[in-house]
């Protein structure tokens, strides 16, 4: 087991490293320049020399080549670069925001799972009922409704029965914990809601596929109570789909949440890939894509971690 | 203070026309001010943030409205009293009878944030670093400054700055916002050390930055001037959601948003906070131009590129545009309203700026049939992705040359890949701006002059005779003379060749709550200054 996962953290690096010089030369096809975005953009006049010169400084004079070259011998220092826009270290800009997502991340997962697994497991074994159908319906509505609109609603629901909005700004869990949740559970329901919507539609069908098997057959045979049979037979072998839909989801909230930290003013990943973007610094679209992947990349780790854990059969050679 | 007969003239001008547009600019703060009260903490809005830290580099409000209130100028705007410069570290000085020397007396017992004095060897470091910036430090308005020859500090109380030839209003371009200054002692150290660091004379010290959601400052005890600031502190929120925005002022987590709001936004805010809201409105030095690619067929022909200007009904659009934005002034190269602008009845005469929309539009026609333009032709008119103003801009411009017989179609671009298109030629028509900190045909008319000489300048053209009359009225001392070179230089541009031509200039419309008080909107959304502002109970 060790050794396998030492295998695929290995195999990181080679994959990392891909990823890492695909976005370089992406980022770089962009049209648009950020020397000219910073200078000119707000329509004063500086001149070319200036111009020149902070494309020398920030090193955009150089071949391709020579550019691509610094910035992975800086990776393989884990030296990110500064960011080319504020001058800031890439890895302080991401620290700073990555707090805010990981915790919305986790705090949506917590509502999709607490509303997932019950209603999924509920509608399966209750399969064709009116229970069924509501879970459907529920399900269904998530699917189709973004996160964003719905954290419009809530914003709306919130402005006319309370007068009253979330924080604009973000205050630490540690700091000042009832600032820090009435900001984010706001959010974090918008999106938890559409999460759940996945992971309760696979819940219910890996449970209907599991409650079909003979060792379910066998074990309400013996007469178990049902709780027993649907809990402790059923939910643990029909999991491990569920958990590969959670997993890939929270990876994906690490910084795809772009329209929802838009209507909620959150200052996380998301907005600050669209800002990079908009904005063409290279060195924090880069650090960023590396997050992203990274993330991705660690949760499938953990995945087929987790795989071993749920069902003993699972072995790694 | 003014020394000389014109300088005296210039500065009576602008004293006039300050009092002229501090009649005309404000609405509904007409109520007798109240005495000012010292403490709270005032929430305000920025809706982007600072690149670097650094005023003398940066050219965005973003820097302005969180940073400058930690620092001084030598000289200022009157933030009573647009376009008046008053006294900030230099608490007087004197122009000499050729108008070539400037000597200022600085300020004594002003203290940085750090406790060490002021002095004049700080002042000459500050405006070194803007007009000769030291290899690899990036001054953005270094052009601005072309004609200093030298700054020097004879004593620990004066600075003398030497011209190369007399320039109108250097005065006024001294007192841009950007102009902050810095300590000399850091600035031998390390002339990049304030693109990441705060240290300054301002009313307010730095208290904390996070980025992406506030920077915050807190009162300066030491402050040189008695009883000021009003506040104890200020937060700038981060927001840029204009729905986040107008949420924040409704809702009191911020009284105002500095740079100006869409007409819609004013409305919710005023129907939300009724009379708990007051709305200061101002004519804004920015403006939307049309850029047509001189060098591209068929915008080669000046009749094409005539007929263009002739197509736009801007006075009708001014009525229906400034209903769902902020642009609204009908005006030419200088701010309508500014102390240099055109009047109407001269303003009339140039091509696309008359009332009679048929004649214009009759004429239009008969110079694209003239230069062989076929009805239905088809082009693109490239705009920004930026929703106020220039979306709605670009949709009207499409409208206007319909109503001509031309097809334009209008393509909205990311800002980076626009500025690109522009920079390269990439284009037919551009849909461009104009923002400045103040009233002066130096800065609103670079734009103008051949594009080998001004980087701004999109629309790919050389005018020598143009790039002449630039140049004769920023050294022209007479007033009167030089507002004529101004409407020659305007008419040659917007009408006789029409390189390229305004649409509309902006209405600057800042709704804020009532407790916010001592602030008035001025035309330039880079002139805030927190020093005089404070809170009611």
């Amino acid at each position: 087991m060790l050794r396998y996962v030492l295998a695929r953290l290995v195999l990181v690096v080679p994959t990392l490293w891909a990823v890492a010089t695909l976005i370089f030369l992406l980022v770089r096809v962009i049209p648009g320049d950020i020397v000219e975005l910073r200078l000119v953009s707000g329509g004063s006049y500086v001149t070319p020399e200036v111009i020149q010169q902070e494309r020398g400084r920030l090193g955009l004079d150089k071949p391709l080549w020579a550019q691509y070259a610094d910035w992975i011998v800086g990776l393989a220092r884990l030296d990110l670069g500064t960011s080319m826009w504020t001058g800031a270290p890439v890895s302080k800009e991401i620290a700073l925001r990555l707090e805010l997502s990981l915790q919305l991340a986790v705090m949506a997962t917590v509502v999709a799972v607490s509303l997932a697994l019950p209603l999924g497991v509920w509608a399966a074994v209750r399969r064709g009922t009116w229970a069924d159908h509501l879970v459907q319906v529920f399900s269904v509505a998530g699917l189709a409704t973004p996160s964003f609109w719905l954290g419009i609603l809530l914003l709306l629901f919130l402005l006319y029965a309370f007068r009253w909005l979330p924080p604009m700004t973000f205050t630490p869990l540690w700091v000042n914990p009832v600032a820090n949740l009435s900001q984010l559970v706001w959010p974090a329901l918008a999106v938890g809601y559409r999460y759940s919507a996945v992971a309760t539609r696979m819940t219910r069908s890996a449970m209907l596929e599991v409650l079909r098997e003979d060792y379910v057959r066998t074990a309400w045979a013996k007469g178990l109570a049902e709780r027993a049979v649907v809990l402790r037979h059923a939910l643990r072998n029909a999991l491990l789909p569920v958990v590969t839909v959670i997993g890939l989801e929270f990876a994906f909230l690490i910084g795809g949440l772009v329209v929802t930290e838009q209507v909620f003013n959150l200052n996380g990943i998301g907005k600050l890939f669209v800002d990079a973007i908009s904005r063409r610094d290279y060195t924090l679209i880069q650090g960023l894509m590396l997050l992203v992947a990274s993330a991705y990349v660690l949760v499938n780790v953990l995945l087929d971690l987790l795989y071993a854990r749920l069902d003993p059969r699972i072995r790694y050679a | 203070m003014y020394a000389r007969p014109w300088a005296r003239t210039a500065g009576a001008f602008a004293l006039a026309l300050a009092v002229l547009v501090a009649a005309s600019g404000t609405v509904g703060n007409s109520a007798p001010a109240p005495q000012p009260r010292r403490g709270g903490s005032l929430n305000f809005i920025v809706s982007a943030e600072p690149p670097s830290f650094d005023g003398h580099r940066e050219t965005t409000f973003a820097v302005i409205h969180p940073i400058r209130p930690h620092y001084n100028l030598l000289v200022k705007f009157d933030p009573f009293n647009y376009p008046k410069v008053v006294p900030d570290l230099a608490e007087s000085w004197t122009v000499s009878e050729d108008g070539l020397t400037y000597t200022f007396r600085i300020r004594s017992g002003v203290r940085f944030h750090d406790g060490s004095l002021l002095t004049s060897r700080d002042v000459k470091a500050s405006l070194d670093k803007i007009i000769f910036p030291p290899q690899g430090v990036v001054s953005a308005r270094q052009a601005m400054y072309e004609m200093v020859e030298s700054v020097s500090a004879p004593s620990p109380n004066t600075v003398v700055i030497r011209l190369k030839w007399p320039s109108a209003t250097f005065l006024e371009k001294l007192a841009s916002p950007f102009n902050w200054i810095y300590k000399a002692d850091i600035l031998e150290r390390d002339p990049r050390w304030y693109e990441r660091n705060v240290m300054g004379t301002g009313p307010f010290r730095f208290k904390e930055y996070v980025r992406g959601s506030h920077w915050e400052g807190v009162r300066f005890e030491n402050y040189w001037k008695p009883g000021r600031p009003y506040l104890d502190g200020y937060r700038a929120l981060f927001i840029s959601s204009p729905a986040a925005q107008t949420a924040a002022i409704k809702f009191g987590q911020a009284l105002v948003e500095f740079r100006g709001f869409a007409p819609a936004q004013r409305d919710e805010v005023v129907q939300f906070l009724g009379d708990r809201v007051t709305v200061q409105e101002s004519g804004w030095l920015c403006n939307l131009l049309v850029v047509p690619n001189n060098q591209r067929k068929p915008f080669d022909d000046f009749r094409v590129r005539r007929a263009l200007t002739l197509a736009i009904d801007r006075w009708g659009g001014s009525r229906a545009l400034s209903q769902i934005t902020f642009m609204g002034p009908v005006g030419g190269v200088m701010r309508p309203g500014g102390p240099f602008a055109t009047p109407e009845a001269e303003l009339t005469k140039l091509a696309g700026f008359g009332r009679d929309m048929e004649a214009a539009r009759q004429e239009a026609r008969r110079l694209l049939r003239e230069a062989g333009v076929p009805e239905g032709f088809e082009f693109t008119v490239k705009n920004r992705n930026v929703p106020m103003p220039y979306i709605p801009g670009g949709v009207f411009l499409v409208d206007q040359w319909r109503q001509i017989g031309l097809n334009a179609r209008h393509v909205i671009q990311e800002t980076g890949p626009y500025l690109a298109d522009l920079r390269a030629g990439n284009f037919d028509v551009g849909v461009d701006f104009t923002c400045d900190f103040f009233d002066d045909p130096d800065v609103q008319l670079a734009k103008f002059v051949s594009s080998d000489r001004s980087p701004l300048n999109y629309a790919r053209y050389t005018d020598r005779l143009l790039d002449g009359l630039y140049r004769q009225q920023s050294r022209e001392r007479n007033l009167q003379r030089r507002l004529q070179v101004v409407r020659q230089f305007e008419r040659r541009v917007l009408s006789d060749r029409a390189y390229q031509f305004h649409l509309l200039w902006w209405q600057r419309i800042v709704p804020h709550w009532k407790r916010l008080q001592g602030y008035k909107v001025s035309p330039s959304h880079y002139l805030e200054d927190l020093e005089e502002v404070w809170l009611s109970e």
